[in-house]
């Protein structure tokens, strides 16, 4: 049972202890590599380093494809903390923030709920339109401009406390999340904690791309609530604009 | 309008740039009649500062006339006369609401620049590089500030700008580090560096209720200046040994409590991209260590170390050892201007203080590449800059 701090416990994989993940990232693609090597070797020279090479091989190859690893399951090593984004993960990518505003929860959650003021912190966010069934619309444009579109609703809300949402089939995106409104201690306001799971719309190779090259999700989200702060306590967005 | 814009290492210029204007409803935009040149603004010009560009506009102690204000500002009006803090606070955060000022939570456009370095980022800063928010600064014609509402401080017209110009940064700095000494009566406060901020910090020690002033540093002009007043003693930090003058002079104590007005000259490479180079965080050496490890070894037993110099980075062989033996309190930080700006208004008013003491150079925007180098040189007697648009 572990004891130590874990952040985003919501999103954790659960599932079979088989098939728990415990291989970072770079491990994984290295083993998937060697493996292949090592078993297309194995194939060529044949007798008994052939057999030898291809059970190595494969067992690589598949250790590195399902993030499993029996050895270090029973060594109880887990290489798979700290991925920010594990892009190899079955669920897409986890973005986990949280920032501590000086406005009591009841008016952070009614200036989040009113989805017009999200694009006014919110840097891709283009454009949100409330349907009457409570269907929203979403309009980000990304990077090289181009415009990602989904619906998406809202699948739990305690007033003043959570807003949990889903997108619905057939938009550019898949996530899902839940922005936690909680009154802070000794006065100090409200923490706010977003979080949320994204499928990328371009595929894995895409989003790595995209990562490369801009912030990284999780910072793209802590900008935007650096700015919902500025607007809540200041009134403005700060800019160093003349 | 004219502005002085940094250009590189040692390399200042009068550029012809645009003038600012009104961008949120909570900005005014000040004519500006009196700038001066910070201590600080030497690491910007001798390149030690990351996130420089070339264009930059300086500046962050200046004063003048409001001529455009935005429709948020009921405080002021056009035409009124304001000194302006050299932190831009938003008034509103956590930390503005307890006066904590410089740790603004709100007013840095580029706080995560600022967070990878340090943690967390404070409050942006007059021109003073892109990690503290890219404004443009006010050793210029004009200048935007934001926040209005919050920082200039109006100023009446029987006072002159010599008067109340250092409101916007030194004079609070060096109030603030003597405030941070908890003195108490029959105190005695050693001082090292006897620049503006120095001799402000000693002046405020005095008022504070020191008994004794022991002022260190280099430069004869300056040491001279501090020792105007009889209360205080002052040591040439080449010529005595320091450690050895001070216990002889607190009866074998050790001073009560020790300002550091020297600060860290800031050594390293200035970085490329913006984001990068907080990421990867210059290193910056101290030039002076002695000075920190000077009095940390002095101060006595439960004595208060303040520290109003600047320091950026890391610092190597800081005997901590003796600081946790001796159960030192460390205080230090930007200056929380706004908390002190109209406390000190009132004692210039009642002639307690006179900052126009440390003036020594007056001139044109024109002259300001000149006399950034003159400054730095320290030569001519320089002390304090000050220019008029």
């Amino acid at each position: 049972m572990e004891t130590t701090y874990q952040a985003r416990p919501e999103l954790e994989s659960s599932g079979q202890p088989a098939e728990r993940k415990n291989i970072g990232s770079l491990e994984r693609i290295l083993s998937v590599a060697l493996g292949a090597v090592a078993l297309l070797e194995g194939i060529r020279r044949g007798g008994l380093p052939g057999v030898v090479g291809s059970l190595g091989g494969s067992a690589l190859l598949y250790r590195g494809a399902s993030g499993h690893c029996g050895i270090y399951e029973r060594l109880g090593i887990n290489r798979c903390h700290g991925n920010r984004a594990s892009l190899l993960s079955r669920d897409g990518i986890e973005v986990f923030e949280t920032i501590t505003i000086n406005r009591s929860p009841e008016e952070v959650y009614r200036y989040w709920k009113d989805f017009q003021n999200l694009p006014k912190f919110m840097k891709h966010l283009s454009r949100v339109d409330v349907r009457e069934d409570g269907i929203t619309h979403w309009v980000v444009t990304g990077p090289a401009g181009k415009t990602i579109e989904w619906n998406a609703r809202i699948i739990a809300e305690l007033p003043n406390e959570l807003i949990a949402w889903e997108t619905l089939p057939g938009g550019d995106v898949e996530s899902k999340g839940s922005v936690r409104f909680e009154a802070a201690p000794g006065g100090r306001g409200t923490i706010l904690k977003v979080l949320f799971m994204i499928r990328p719309p371009y595929g894995k190779l895409g989003l790595l791309a995209a990562r490369l090259f801009r912030k990284a999700p999780e910072e793209q989200l802590k900008e935007d609530l650096r700015r919902l702060r500025q607007l809540l306590e200041a009134g403005e967005v700060a800019t160093a604009e003349r | 309008m004219k502005a002085i814009t940094w250009q590189g290492r040692h390399h200042v210029e009068v550029s012809e740039v645009e003038a600012p204007s009104i961008v949120n409803d909570r900005d005014i935009v000040v004519e500006i009649t009196s700038t001066a040149i910070c201590g600080s603004d030497l690491h910007l010009y001798d390149g030690f500062i990351p996130t420089m560009q070339k264009g930059d506009i300086l500046g962050h102690e200046f004063m003048g006339r409001v001529v455009e204000k935005g429709k948020a500002v009921h405080n002021l009006e056009v035409g009124d006369r304001v000194v302006v803090p050299f932190n831009i606070a938003c008034g509103k955060c956590y930390f503005c609401e307890q006066t904590l000022t410089s740790l603004c939570d709100n007013s840095n456009p580029n706080a995560v620049v600022a967070e990878k370095v340090y943690g967390q980022s404070g409050s942006g800063l007059f021109g003073y590089s892109h990690m503290f928010g890219g404004y443009a600064g006010g050793q210029a014609e004009y200048v935007r500030v934001p926040f209005a509402d919050v920082g200039p401080l109006k100023v009446p017209d029987d006072l002159e700008d010599e008067q109340v110009l250092f409101l916007s940064d030194i004079l609070p700095t060096g109030y603030m580090a003597a405030e941070n000494c908890q003195i108490r009566e029959g105190d005695i406060v050693a001082v090292w560096g006897c620049g503006p901020v120095g001799q402000f910090a000693i002046k405020s020690a005095l008022l504070l209720g020191a008994k004794h002033v022991i002022a260190i540093d280099r430069i004869p002009d300056r040491l001279q200046l501090a020792a105007t007043d009889e209360r205080v003693t002052a040591l040439h930090s080449d010529k005595t040994d320091i450690q050895e003058a001070l216990l002889e002079l607190t009866g074998g104590r050790g001073p009560d409590s020790c300002i550091d007005a020297v600060g860290m000259e800031a050594h390293g490479t200035s970085l490329g991209a913006l984001y990068d180079q907080a990421k990867t965080a210059a290193y910056l050496a101290t030039d002076r260590p002695h000075v920190l490890r000077q009095a940390i070894q002095a101060c006595r037993k439960g004595g208060t170390l303040s520290i109003p110099g600047v320091y950026g980075g890391f610092v190597d062989k800081l005997p901590l050892g003796a600081a946790f033996s001796k159960g030192l309190t460390f205080r230090m930080g930007q200056t929380h201007v706004h908390r002190y700006m109209g406390k000190l208004l009132d004692l210039i008013r009642e002639e307690k203080i006179d900052p126009r003491f440390i003036i020594t150079h007056r001139a044109s925007l024109a002259d300001g590449p000149a006399l950034y180098e003159t400054f730095r040189t320290k030569t001519d007697h320089c002390l304090k800059v000050i220019m008029h648009p």
